[in-house]
C-alpha cells in the first residue's frame, strides 16, 4: 500500500536551465532542431527566441514525479503531457504536483510546469507503482 | 488546399539503439538526476538492475532514431519550420540498462486537420533484446499554418 492520499503534494522541484542548457540537452538526446539552439533562425521562424525542449521539460516532470519512489526508475509506468506556454532559458521552472487517485500500489499524479504564469507543461498525468 | 494524409498506417523501418553508461551519464546529467543507479555499476546491481539504469525519459534517446525518418518523410509532408511538439505519452515496461540493445518500430496513426493547425500522431513500440517490451510511445506533433 502507498502512504500517499488523494490530494498529497509532490515535493516541488525548481530548476533554472542556463543559456547552454537547451545545447547539453541537445547532445544528450539527439535533438538538434535549430528552434532549441540558434536564436537567430528561432526568430526567423517567428518565435521569441530559442525555446527549450518540449521534452527536457517532460523530464523535468518525471524527475519530479521519481521523487516519490526515492529516484527509482522503476516507479514510473505512463507518463502523458501536454505541451503549451513554450519555454525559455534562463528562466526559473517550478514543477508542481498533486495525488489524483491512489489504488493500492498504483498512484496517480497530476503536474504543472511552469515559468513564472506561463504553464509549460499542462495537463500532465504520471502514474508510478510505488 | 486539404491537408495530406496519404501517410496514416505508414511503417517505417525498425531502427535499434544500443544503449551505453556514458550517454546514460550524459542525460541524467542534462537533466540533473543524482540517482547512483545512473552513474555507477556497483550501485545499479546494489539496486538489482543489470546495469547502470536509464531514467524514464532516456527513451527520447533511443526512440529518437526511429522517430525521424517518420517524422522527415515527405509523404508525410510536416512543415518543420512550424512544427511545434504538440503532446507526449510514454508508457514504460521493462527498464532499459547499457548493454540492451532497443529496437523501436515507429507507424502514422492519424493527420488531422483543426483550426487552421495539423495533427500529426505517430506511435512506436519499443522492445529490448529478449523481446520485453520497454516503451510505447505517442508522439503528437503540431504544424501551424497548414
Amino acid at each position: 500500500m502507498s502512504e500517499l492520499n488523494v490530494g498529497d503534494a509532490v515535493p516541488e522541484l525548481r530548476v533554472t536551465p542556463d543559456k547552454y542548457l537547451p545545447h547539453r540537452y541537445a547532445g544528450a538526446s539527439g535533438d538538434f532542431n535549430p528552434i532549441h539552439i540558434d536564436p537567430e533562425f528561432a526568430k526567423m521562424v517567428g518565435l521569441p527566441n530559442n525555446i527549450l525542449h518540449g521534452l527536457y521539460s517532460m523530464g523535468l516532470v518525471a524527475r519530479a514525479n521519481a521523487a516519490l519512489s526515492g529516484g527509482d526508475p522503476r516507479a514510473l509506468k505512463r507518463l502523458s503531457v501536454q505541451f503549451r506556454g513554450m519555454g525559455a532559458p534562463e528562466q526559473e521552472i517550478v514543477v508542481t504536483g498533486t495525488v489524483k487517485s491512489v489504488d493500492g500500489n498504483r498512484v496517480t499524479v497530476d503536474t504543472i510546469a511552469a515559468q513564472g504564469d506561463n504553464q509549460i507543461i499542462r495537463n500532465a498525468e504520471a502514474e508510478l507503482e510505488l | 488546399m486539404p491537408i495530406k494524409t496519404d501517410a496514416v498506417g505508414k511503417t517505417w523501418p525498425a531502427s535499434t539503439y544500443q544503449v551505453g553508461r556514458e550517454k546514460i551519464k550524459e542525460y541524467a546529467n542534462a537533466l540533473g538526476i543524482e540517482n547512483p543507479v545512473h552513474f555507477d555499476v556497483e550501485a545499479a546491481r546494489a539496486e538489482g538492475f543489470r546495469d547502470v539504469v536509464a531514467p524514464p525519459m532516456f527513451a527520447v534517446v533511443y526512440a529518437l532514431p526511429a522517430m525521424a525518418p517518420a517524422i522527415l518523410d515527405p509523404e508525410v509532408g510536416i512543415n518543420f519550420a512550424t512544427m511545434v511538439h504538440g503532446g507526449q505519452v510514454f508508457e514504460w515496461g521493462e527498464v532499459a540498462c547499457s548493454g540492451d540493445d532497443i529496437t523501436t518500430t515507429p507507424v502514422c496513426v492519424s493527420i488531422e486537420e483543426k483550426d487552421g493547425k495539423g495533427f500529426y500522431v505517430f506511435e512506436s513500440t519499443s522492445v529490448n533484446q529478449d523481446g520485453e517490451q520497454v516503451l510505447h510511445a505517442v508522439w503528437t506533433n503540431i504544424v501551424r499554418g497548414v
